[in-house]
Parts: C-alpha cells; sequence; structure tokens
C-alpha cells in the first residue's frame, strides 16, 4: 500500500505488516524478504522517510499497557501505545507525559525512536531521558531488554536511532504527578528576536516555554514572538481531553498557500494578542497539542506535501545564526504558517538526539520546484554555525550535512552492526543518510 | 460496574470494547484460544480500569470442554450482565468451494460454535432474568454474494437463531443484540485494500457499547451500512445473480 510520513512527500509502496505479539516480530526479522528494505512504524507522525520503507512493521495493535506503579508512576507499556492513549487512561488518576511533543498522536516507540523533546526540554530533558528500559527486537541478539547499564550502547544508540537498530517492543517510562489537567498558561509579547531570547533566559525556571515566531517581518521587526509559559495548576480537576471532531477531508489546491496567506496568517496571529502579557488558565489540550483537534490538517498544503525544517543551533553564536537565516526565510518569500521557536537545555549522551543546549526552529514548508536548492542554502548556514537537522522531521538533507551535524554517527554505526541491525533495517532516510 | 463475559477476547473489535467497558470499571470475564495474547490484554485492562478480569483458554473449533467452562465462568461470575460473542474467520471462498472439510470447518467456527455457546448461555440467562447477549455477526449475512456465501451463510444462519431467541427471551428481560458491522479495520481484513468505507474498531466499539446500553436489537455499524444493505437486499434476484459481487 501506499505510504508516506506526515508531510505526505515522499511516499512509498509498501507491504505493511501488523504483528500482535513478539513472536510475530522475530519472525518477520528472521525471515525478510530477499534484499527488501525493513523498519517499524508507529503512527507515522515523523514528517518525511523515517518511517518508510518496502516492507513495514506496523506497531499500531501491540498498545497494551503492561503494569502502572501508582507510587513512582513508572509505566511499563508495550511500544505501540499511544501517547493519546496514556493521557486518557492516567490523567484521571493524576499522571501526566513526563515530556511530550506537539501532537498526542504519536506513539511510545516513535518517541523513543526519535528521541522527542516538549516544551519543557530546558528542565526535563527528551522523552527517553525518562525511560529507565528498553525491551527491544534486534538481529543478532533476539529479544533483549537495555537500559543505561544493561547494553547500555545498544540502549544510548535506540534512544533517538530512528527504528535503527531492532524494533522496540517495550518500555518503562515514568510518568509526572499532577493535581489538575490545567495549565497556567502566560504569554508574552516580544517586538522582535532579541527580545523572545531575553524572555526565554528570564524564564528558564518556567516548567513549559515556546514561542510562536513571526518569519515573514524584517528588519527591527525580525523574529517578533509570542512567547507561550506554562506551568500545570494546582486545582481545576483532572479532566481528559475529547476526541477532535474537524477534519480536513481531502488535500487543499496548493495555491491556497502562498505569500499572501501566509502573510495575513503571521501578521494577525501576531496581532492577536494586544497586551504585552496575558494569562489565562487552559486545558492541557489546546496548551500542548493546538493542532490535533483538526485531524488530517496536513492536507492544507496540498497533494504535493510538505516538509517541516527543524534545526537547532548552539547557545555561543546561535543567536547571530537565528538572525541570518530568519533574514534569509523572510526575503525569500517561502513563509511558514506556524513557525517554532524554542530554547533548549543540555544534550543528552545518546548518540543521535537531536536537541543540544542553544536555539531551536521549526518551520513549515510546501514542497515545490525551488524549496531544496532555498533548504540546501540554508544547511550550509547551518553548518557555518554548527548547528544540525532533526531527522524525525527531515526528508531531503544531504550526507554532507547529516555527518556534520551528528558527531556521534560512528559509535552508532558501530553498535548498529554489531546488533545485526544494518543488514535488515533500513529506511529511505537511512539509505539517503548512508547510515 | 457490569459483570461482563467475551468470546473471541483476542478480536480487534471486541478488545476496543472491552477497553470501553474497563474504563467503566466492569468486572471482565475473556475467552480466547491465544493463552499468551489473553494474558496480555487482561493485564492491560487492569490498568485501563477494570475492577478484575479473568480468563480462559477456549478454542472454537474444540467441543469438548465448552459446557464445563460455560458453567464455571457463569458460578465465578454470579451474575452475568454483558455476553458478547465475537470470535470469527473470514474464510477463503475459493478454497471452500474446493474442499467440502474447509467449507464445513468454517461454517463449523462461524456459526455452529456460536449457537453451541448461545445455547448454554441463553438458558443459564432466561434463569437470571436479567442481562443482554450481544453477537458479532456481519451484513454479509444479509444476502449471498459469489465472493463470500460461505462466511455470508454462517453469520446469518446466527442472524436467525438470534431473532428467535430474542423472541423467547424477551418475557425473561434478557435483550438479544445483532451486531452487523460492515467494513472494519482489524487483522482479519489485513489484506484488504481500506477506502472510505472503512470503519476503525473503536468506532465500531462505541457503537456496540451503546446499542448495548440501549436495548437495542439489532445494529449496523456504522450506521450507513443499513441504508447500503436495505438498497442490496432489495435487488431483484433476477438482476442480482448476473452482478460480479
Ligand atoms: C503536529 C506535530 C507536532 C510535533 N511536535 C513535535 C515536538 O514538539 N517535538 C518533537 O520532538 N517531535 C514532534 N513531532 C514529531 C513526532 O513526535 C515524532 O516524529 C515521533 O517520532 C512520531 O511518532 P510515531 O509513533 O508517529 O512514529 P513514526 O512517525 O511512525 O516513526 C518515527 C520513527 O520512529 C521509528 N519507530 C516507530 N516505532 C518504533 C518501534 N516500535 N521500534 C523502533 N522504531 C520505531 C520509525 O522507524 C521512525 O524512524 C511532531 C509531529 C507532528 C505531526
Ligand atoms: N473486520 C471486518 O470487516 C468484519 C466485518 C463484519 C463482521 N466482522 C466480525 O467481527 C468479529 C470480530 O472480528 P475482527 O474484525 O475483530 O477480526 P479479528 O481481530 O481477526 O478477530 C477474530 C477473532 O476470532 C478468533 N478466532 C478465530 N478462530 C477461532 C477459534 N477457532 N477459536 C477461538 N477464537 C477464534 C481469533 O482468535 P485468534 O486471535 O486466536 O486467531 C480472533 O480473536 C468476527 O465475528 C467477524 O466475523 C468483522
Amino acid at each position: 500500500m501506499k505510504l508516506s510520513g506526515w508531510g505526505q512527500y515522499p511516499s512509498v509502496d509498501a507491504e505493511v505488516a501488523m504483528p500482535l505479539a513478539d513472536r510475530d516480530v522475530t519472525a518477520l526479522i528472521r525471515s525478510p524478504e530477499l534484499g527488501r528494505t525493513m523498519i517499524a512504524r508507529g503512527l507515522g507522525r515523523s514528517y518525511g522517510d523515517s518511517s518508510l520503507a518496502e516492507s513495514v512493521i506496523g506497531m499500531g495493535a501491540m498498545d497494551h499497557f503492561v503494569s502502572f506503579d501508582e507510587t513512582t508512576g513508572q509505566l511499563r507499556c508495550r511500544a505501540g501505545a499511544s501517547l493519546d492513549q496514556i493521557l486518557r487512561v492516567f490523567v484521571p488518576k493524576g499522571w501526566f507525559l513526563p515530556v511530550t511533543p506537539g501532537t498526542k498522536f504519536v506513539t511510545v516507540g516513535g518517541a523513543i525512536a526519535s528521541d522527542v523533546h516538549g516544551k519543557n526540554h530546558h528542565v526535563d530533558g527528551t522523552f527517553t531521558d525518562h525511560v529507565s528500559l528498553i525491551r527491544i527486537a534486534t538481529v543478532s541478539e533476539g529479544i533483549v531488554d537495555c537500559s543505561r547499564s544493561v547494553h547500555p550502547a545498544l540502549f544510548h544508540a535506540t534512544c533517538g536511532g530512528m527504528g535503527l537498530t531492532g524494533v522496540i517492543l517495550e518500555a518503562v517510562v515514568t510518568l509526572k504527578a499532577i493535581k489538575s489537567s490545567m495549565i497556567e498558561e502566560r504569554t508574552i509579547k516580544a517586538a522582535n528576536i532579541d527580545e523572545a531570547v531575553a524572555i526565554f533566559d528570564d524564564n528558564g525556571d518556567a516548567t513549559y516555554s515556546v514561542a510562536w515566531i513571526d518569519c515573514v517581518s524584517t528588519g527591527k521587526d525580525l523574529g517578533r514572538s509570542l512567547i507561550m509559559l506554562g506551568e500545570h495548576a494546582e486545582s481545576g480537576g483532572l479532566a481528559v481531553h475529547h476526541e477532535g471532531r474537524v477534519s480536513v477531508p481531502v488535500n487543499m489546491p496548493a495555491f491556497l498557500l502562498n505569500r499572501y496567506s501566509v502573510w495575513a496568517f503571521n501578521t494577525l496571529y501576531y496581532h492577536r494578542v494586544s497586551q504585552p502579557l496575558t494569562t489565562r488558565t487552559v486545558h492541557y489540550d489546546p496548551f500542548f497539542y493546538p493542532l490535533d483537534g483538526i485531524h488530517q490538517w496536513n492536507r492544507i498544503y496540498g497533494s504535493k506535501g510538505f516538509t517541516q525544517y527543524q534545526f537547532v543551533l548552539p547557545k555561543d553564536n546561535g543567536l547571530e545564526g537565528m538572525k541570518v537565516i530568519l533574514e534569509r526565510i523572510a526575503g525569500s518569500g517561502r513563509g511558514s504558517f506556524l513557525s517554532v521557536l524554542k530554547v533548549f537545555g543540555k544534550e543528552n549522551g545518546n548518540d543521535l538526539s537531536f536537541p543540544m543546549g542553544g536555539y531551536t526552529l521549526a518551520l513549515d514548508f510546501k514542497i515545490d520546484a525551488g524549496l531544496f536548492a532555498f533548504l540546501d542554502e540554508l544547511d550550509d548556514i547551518l553548518a557555518a554555525y554548527g548547528g544540525r537537522i532533526y531527522l524525525t522531521k527531515d526528508a531531503r538533507m544531504s550526507r554532507e550535512c547529516f555527518r556534520r551535524g551528528y558527531p556521534r554517527v560512528d559509535r552508532f554505526i558501530e553498535t548498529r552492526v554489531r546488533y545485526g541491525a544494518d543488514k535488515i533495517f533500513n529506511s529511505l532516510q537511512s539509505q539517503r543518510l548512508g547510515l | 460496574m457490569r459483570n461482563v463475559m467475551i468470546f473471541g477476547a483476542t478480536s480487534a473489535i471486541a478488545e476496543a470494547t472491552a477497553r470501553r467497558f474497563a474504563e467503566r470499571g466492569d468486572n471482565l470475564y475473556l475467552f480466547a484460544r491465544n493463552r499468551e495474547r489473553l494474558a496480555v490484554i487482561a493485564d492491560d485492562l487492569k490498568i485501563r480500569g477494570a475492577h478484575s478480569t479473568a480468563f480462559d483458554v477456549w478454542d472454537a473449533g474444540d467441543r469438548k470442554d465448552c459446557e464445563s467452562m460455560v458453567t464455571r465462568a457463569f458460578a465465578d461470575m454470579e451474575q452475568v450482565d454483558i455476553v458478547l460473542i465475537a470470535h470469527g474467520t473470514l474464510p477463503d471462498q475459493k478454497a471452500c468451494e474446493r474442499d467440502v472439510e474447509t467449507a464445513l470447518r468454517e461454517i463449523n467456527i462461524n456459526a455452529l460454535s456460536t449457537i453451541e455457546l448461545l445455547t448454554l448461555i441463553a438458558n443459564r440467562m432466561e434463569r437470571q432474568k436479567q442481562g443482554t447477549i450481544a453477537v458479532i455477526t456481519s451484513v454479509a449475512g444479509d444476502r449471498g454474494r459469489q465472493s463470500n456465501y460461505v462466511y455470508g451463510a454462517a453469520k446469518k444462519m446466527v442472524s436467525t437463531f438470534l431473532q428467535g431467541l430474542r423472541n423467547r427471551l424477551f418475557k425473561s428481560g434478557v435483550n438479544v443484540l445483532d451486531i452487523k458491522p460492515g467494513f472494519v479495520d482489524t487483522p482479519m481484513t489485513a489484506a484488504f485494500k481500506k477506502g472510505l468505507l472503512w470503519a476503525k474498531p473503536e468506532r465500531v466499539a462505541g457503537d456496540i457499547v451503546r446499542a448495548i446500553e440501549g436495548g437495542k436489537a439489532e445494529i449496523y455499524t456504522p450506521f450507513f451500512w443499513r441504508w447500503i444493505m436495505l438498497i442490496i437486499r432489495n435487488v431483484p434476484e433476477t438482476v442480482f445473480k448476473r452482478l460480479s459481487l
């Protein structure tokens, strides 16, 4: 069947197997169809080609909870369990995800394989920083439990390893205790990127922080932003989210998305807030997952699809690099509806995890003829400032760009080979990047 | 809190339904043939909120221990509020045409084993004087088509049996629900190309729970299948026999 990531680009004709139990997974690994690439897939929320191959192992049916410790918040679950289901079951009991990406429709396996980050990266690190054990089906050692002390190289390669070390079957994640499902949100207006970064720095102790950034304005308005800070509320009940009802039924005509509509959106969004500081109490659902209410919103970019360009620049001279890149994007007329800026905390020791101390920016671009050449230019600027691109969003970066950004790649490949994974697990992305 | 028994508990539709029951804190008694998966599902349902879970290994193709198993389960639960029967197979129609044994085996799993369970359960529910018996049949039973009439015939046999049973148990206050799904995206239909008419098991599960609560006699799920099947049932046979369905 035809399969693609969230960006609808690229797509492959894949054979999808849906294992129901560990032994089905082992059987798939043991008898790969000759010469075919194979990779695990969760809910397909990675944007590009990370979860695409000729044979795809769909983990959706292995979504069970195995055990839960009510005193420590330790949840053992199968890799196909979604963050949506975890919230549904555990929020009413007073527990929340330790780290969550901007959509709840991802699996635990996918969250580990991409080592996802959330709005609390600067204080709580990445998703796998809260994972104490991973059960994984490997090629050469069979089913293995790995952690920071047992098979540590496998653990550090698997966290952020984009499914390239084996199939994650099960994991232990420590949930976070909450008293309420509400979030106290503060929104602060920043007139430009310097002000935005200063606000992030002043609010380093806020649990959650993220900025929506206007990527069409230039000059003294360059990088004007709305910075949103959040804290779990102390009261307000433990209600869970509702199912989204709206859906984009078909791909929209691509011309609807042009420099005028993007400019209008960015300007209106910025002026949505008129006070320099506003506060409100909101449910976690709109705070963390503003787009989840509209199913298949990815169709607004049209049938050619889109890509998300997310990079991080190291703290040292990253602000300068950020300005150069923002100027370039604004000048190109290729804006993005929702561009997100965040200041990351320290990087962890995993081989291929994306976050490092510094500034990250994520923008969506509709795919058209000149886009990739333009992004290559941005890659060169990134390289000059020591930045890297997020693998789970990528569909097009070059091998050189990847190697420059990920200095621990050789260690990753060594572990991959040691567990026999290079022979079996290959995605379109890993082939493109020479992994 | 209800006491619920589920046969074919490893089915994707049954499991999605069991999760709804678990969320409201029901007691669940599960039957299926794969012990390992039953254990995984039972633990999961417990964490999702089931007040208690129990399971027993049961193969619909094996008549030996069925009666004692049902007796044990009814004794354990004392009172049973809901029985859901969900097991089934989607036969290879061509294989059924070539081989009598295959055809009869499929009829056995999809019809006779269900009737066996229903016979044992109906007497116990009748004595209890309350509860719901819900059985998953299929829209395929509404009209025989060349592509799957063995399956359709088996499902139809169960549907007709359920009609009579509903009539009999009405005076005892037991409701009998016939659930007719259309196309559902489950392991049973993994090989099919999916289009607009396909539903997720979660959606079907929601319909099942609502129909049980509402005391319905028969449902099509998703609802639009009622209208699709109305049309299909009304195509004159002289026309229908010429169609390649
Ligand atoms: C609207 C939106 C917002 C997002 N916001 C954020 C964000 O704020 N922060 C962030 O970090 N990310 C974010 N993401 C990206 C998303 O969190 C990641 O792409 C995540 O990995 C998707 O999980 P998935 O289950 O859909 O996995 P897939 O997309 O199916 O797969 C992603 C990768 O994980 C691997 N994988 C999946 N399951 C397994 C398994 N069981 N074993 C081994 N490998 C496996 C795949 O091979 C693939 O390499 C966002 C995505 C969307 C669509
Ligand atoms: N999917 C559809 O489109 C569709 C449409 C209409 C009706 N239905 C009906 O819906 C019901 C549930 O099916 P599903 O879609 O959820 O598919 P499924 O996940 O494949 O479930 C079928 C279940 O039947 C069980 N089963 C098969 N043979 C058995 C046997 N001999 N003994 C015990 N259990 C046996 C299977 O057990 P194992 O896991 O051990 O194999 C499995 O749990 C079935 O009655 C089916 O006919 C489905």
